[in-house]
């Protein structure tokens, strides 16, 4: 920008030019425009996505016929990874692995990069009227960072002794004293992310303070960027302290330190050669300090997206404008406050655990706002059922199973018994999984035809949904019933060591229908896995054969993102837009359609057509 | 469409979009040295009675330097003004200080890393701990100078009683820094054989410097101010850059440059702050 202002020192404006001279490498891979960038997130991410799932069937069929050699991929896996895989058979180091590393990629890699960076940074923008990014090279900086913590992630399955084994917390003194590199390359991987969201956040609050089109005031932003402020506030604030706490256990790990290690602990039955000193209780601090605020980094922008899809689909307002934004900013304080209640077992002391347990409920009430708005909205809408719609109205249903079936962890008494179990799994599995992802499938599904001018197939679309909903429904609806039935998440044998067909003289052994349900759960991933295929060849086929969109807005929609051209170039609007009204003008009474974009003027919607 | 308010302030905010953008990393700046700060806290409010160490640190040092941020920091406010008054040569001149300000810092910081890494504190077979700076080092014995000695006493063994091994010499360290037990033969140098220590049961010898593995105080100084050393680092190249190669922008937008100086050096303000922090934290209590 500073080349052209220089080039062409008379002609404001024009950068037509400019922008036809980028070559392949600069327009495509080195891009600083947001749109190319946010591609770029969700592509990475959507790819790790694929990844963190296969890791989680290869697991599943260890624990639904645990000890059989995994089939077809048996060999490959023995190849890359040697002894944890010898025979084709998963053995505990290998799960321990598959399991740390599927929380990591799932979480980091895979859900915040596309809910957050990769929607943040392609609509964002668009929807309050910026021409780009507040800093794009920064923005470009983010991107690369992001890449190269995930590089780092992906090659340390190929060191020798494998990856990360000591599950997505990294809890020391276990990540510290397992004597393999992996969780080096996990601490550095994890640095590297952390820096490209803090990078990425700066500039997305940045962006939406200060580069919000004229009129463009606070309440009238879409919901989407409102969900989106909070979430970056949240990775600003939350993530250094994880930061911090990454660079301690590293120290621990490669300087001998003994921030985590406590004094006379004990390794293999020999004391460990460490001054101790350290504090377990400290790495669990700082680390859910980031990990509590994250689980709302996962939801709040699916929530924006939910917004976006149910006011287009039902044709009128959002009910409840207001108080869906009062209780995001609720939502996002209160977040700092509620960290501890994942370590009510820690024996922190009960009156700790009644102050997080009283702010933990407490956050349950602008949730409970913000699903009721969307419920009471579509009450009298003339609601349109495509693709997005269809999983925005799952996504309702289900993080509100989700969400209830938190209730009980919240409660320190409940949470002794529930703690570290399979209901834990389900519980926030239903909140991410069919939760966020298909609020992100709505949004890939609803910002397609903006991105690429083309519409995704409806019919396997619909395909893509309704095998994906019984499928999850399958899958995470029994585990709470193992869960209660008292079976741990880290049994990499499916818990047979604990079943009473095992130990027929001992009481409280799980019952066989729960050992059984292993492989019920088991044959619903794998479905689920082949119910993923329609989508993955409906995203790229469509791209250049999809039925093209009808329009610059082909849904009709009040926004700025569909304003612009299709898609969008450089700079993204051909003019500054100066809005007029709040985002959802939709059914207007007196207007001339039956939605008026929030740049149009009263003079222009009021005429007839 | 240009992206606006990159040097002018937008209206209703006052504010253009770098200092939004700075204002905001060092928000998050301020939760990682604040996670930092509380690990210090729950590390030493964790520590066993009397065995956290204290007075370890050369005060003078780190008064110098402190007086030396302080005055960078002033430096770079002025270099700012002399900008917005339009003296290219008086900023060219301030931002040089500071500059020299950030290498003394970092000098003098390295002087008292190498004190630390120096230092040495051993462990004989009868419980005797001997505490001094490094002469000679070889494969068979060490040479210690200015050596104080801590007899093996029942105070410090009540300490030390119920802690394993590997964590005795934190204790005896805390031992050394609360009574007055310790002979001071600052003077002497003595040669210690490696035969004569006492040995952990790892069968690694009872011998450590003052680095980062020495105990959970030395972790969390060296963790902190290494952090800080960073910061202080990647702020002086930004200002390096600045005041060199960077210094053409003030010739095509001399507006925009100065708001960069402004942005560089709000960081730099807020490095100097974090120092404010540490040294008090570190050095005196």
């Amino acid at each position: 920008m500073e080349h052209s202002t220089q080039t062409h020192a008379g002609s404001h404006g024009d950068h037509h030019h400019h922008h036809e001279e980028l070559g392949f490498w600069k327009k495509y891979i080195f891009s600083t425009d947001h749109k190319i960038i946010g591609i770029q997130y969700g592509l990475t991410s959507l790819l790790f996505l694929l990844f963190g799932f296969f890791l989680m069937i290869v697991m599943r069929w260890q624990l639904a016929w645990p000890g059989q050699p995994i089939p077809v991929i048996g060999g490959v896996l023995e190849k890359l990874m040697g002894a944890p895989a010898s025979g084709g058979v998963m053995s505990s180091d290998l799960y321990n692995m598959f399991g740390a590393m599927h929380g990591t990629i799932m979480v980091f890699l895979a859900i915040v990069p596309l809910a957050f960076a990769a929607f943040g940074n392609y609509v964002v923008p668009l929807q309050i009227g910026a021409p780009d990014m507040a800093f794009p090279r920064l923005n470009m900086a983010s991107y690369w960072v992001f890449f190269l913590g995930g590089v780092v992630m992906f090659v340390s399955f190929f060191i020798p002794g494998g990856p990360a084994q000591a599950g997505w917390t990294s809890y020391s003194p276990l990540a510290s004293i397992v004597p393999t590199d992996g969780q080096t390359y996990w601490l550095v991987g994890m640095v590297l992310l952390i820096t490209s969201s803090l990078l990425g956040a700066v500039n997305f609050l940045a962006t939406i303070i200060q580069l919000r089109a004229p009129g463009m005031t606070w309440m009238r932003l879409p919901f989407f960027v409102w969900a989106q402020f909070v979430t970056g506030f949240l990775l600003l604030l939350a993530f250094p302290p994880l930061e911090a706490a990454g660079l301690m256990q590293l120290m621990d790990k490669v300087a001998g330190t003994s921030f985590f290690l406590p004094t006379g602990l004990m390794v293999s039955g020999k004391p460990a050669d460490i001054a101790g000193g350290g504090s377990p209780l400290l790495w669990q601090h700082l680390f859910w300090f980031l990990a509590h605020p994250e689980v709302y980094v996962l939801i709040l922008p699916a929530m924006g997206i939910v917004a976006e899809v149910i006011a287009n689909n039902i044709r009128k307002p959002i009910w409840g404008y207001k108080p869906l934004v009062y209780s995001a900013l609720t939502i996002g304080f209160l977040s700092f406050i509620v960290w501890a209640h994942h370590m009510y077992l820690t024996g922190m002391g009960t009156a700790i655990s009644t102050f997080f347990q009283t702010t933990t409920i407490i956050i349950s009430i602008p949730s409970v706002i913000i699903l009721t708005v969307f419920f009471i909205s579509l009450w009298g809408g003339s609601i349109r059922f495509n693709t997005p719609m269809l999983f925005v109205l799952a996504f309702l249903v289900m993080f509100g199973i989700g969400g209830l079936t938190g209730l009980p962890l919240g409660f320190s008494y409940a949470d002794l018994y529930l703690h570290d179990s399979y209901y834990v799994i389900a519980h926030f599995h239903y909140i991410v999984a069919p939760g966020t992802i298909f609020a992100l499938f709505a949004g890939v599904y609803y910002w397609f035809p903006k991105m690429t001018g083309r519409m995704m197939s409806e019919f396997w679309g619909k395909i893509h949904f309704w095998t994906s909903l019984i499928f999850m429904n399958l899958i995470f609806q029994p585990m709470f019933a193992q869960g209660m039935a008292g079976m741990s998440r880290r049994m990499y044998d499916g818990a047979v060591n604990y079943s009473a067909a095992t130990n027929p003289d001992s009481l409280g052994g799980l019952s066989d229908a729960m050992i059984y349900s292993n492989r019920t759960i088991s044959i619903a991933a794998f479905c689920l896995m082949i119910a993923q295929i329609p989508f993955i060849i409906n995203l790229f086929y469509s791209i250049k054969g999809g039925k093209k969109a009808a329009n610059d807005n082909p849904w009709d929609a009040t926004t700025l993102e569909w304003q612009t051209p299709t898609p969008p170039g450089h700079g993204n609007f051909d003019v500054v837009p100066t809005v007029y009204r709040g985002p959802y003008e939709y059914s207007v009474p007196g207007h001339a359609r039956d939605f008026t974009p929030q740049n149009m003027p009263d003079a222009i919607a009021t005429k007839k057509a | 469409m240009d992206i606006p308010y990159t040097t002018h302030p937008r209206e209703d905010t006052g504010l253009y979009n770098a200092k939004v953008g700075i204002w905001l990393f060092l928000a998050s700046e301020v939760m990682l040295f604040g996670a930092l700060f509380s690990a210090y806290i729950l590390l030493r409010v964790g520590a066993a009675p009397g065995t956290w160490p204290m007075h370890l640190l050369n005060v003078p040092l780190g008064t110098i330097n402190t007086l030396v941020l302080i005055i960078s920091s002033v430096t770079v406010v002025m270099a700012w003004a002399s900008l917005k008054m339009n003296r290219f040569d008086r900023f060219k001149i301030y931002q040089t200080v500071t500059v020299l300000c950030a290498l003394i810092f970092l000098v003098i910081k390295s002087f008292e890393y190498y004190d630390k890494f120096t230092h040495y504190q051993v462990t004989l077979a009868d419980g005797t701990v001997l505490d001094g700076h490094v002469v000679t080092k070889d494969t068979n014995s060490i040479t210690l100078h200015h050596v104080k000695e801590i007899k093996p006493q029942s105070a410090t063994n009540t300490v030390a009683a119920p802690v394993a091994a590997g964590a005795a010499a934190t204790a005896e360290q805390g031992g050394h820094a609360a009574d007055g037990h310790a002979d001071d033969h600052s003077h002497g140098e003595r040669k210690i054989m490696f035969s004569e220590l006492a040995k952990h049961e790892s069968g690694r010898l009872k011998m450590s410097n003052f680095g980062p593995w020495h105990n959970t105080y030395m972790a969390i100084y060296f963790t902190l101010t290494g952090l800080h050393a960073l910061h202080v680092i990647g702020g002086a190249l930004v200002i390096a850059y600045l005041l060199g190669p960077g210094t053409k922008m003030w010739f095509s937008d001399p507006e925009r440059f100065t708001n960069r100086i402004e942005v560089s050096g709000l960081f730099w303000h807020f490095v100097d702050l974090v120092w404010i922090f540490l040294f008090p934290v570190l050095y005196l209590l």
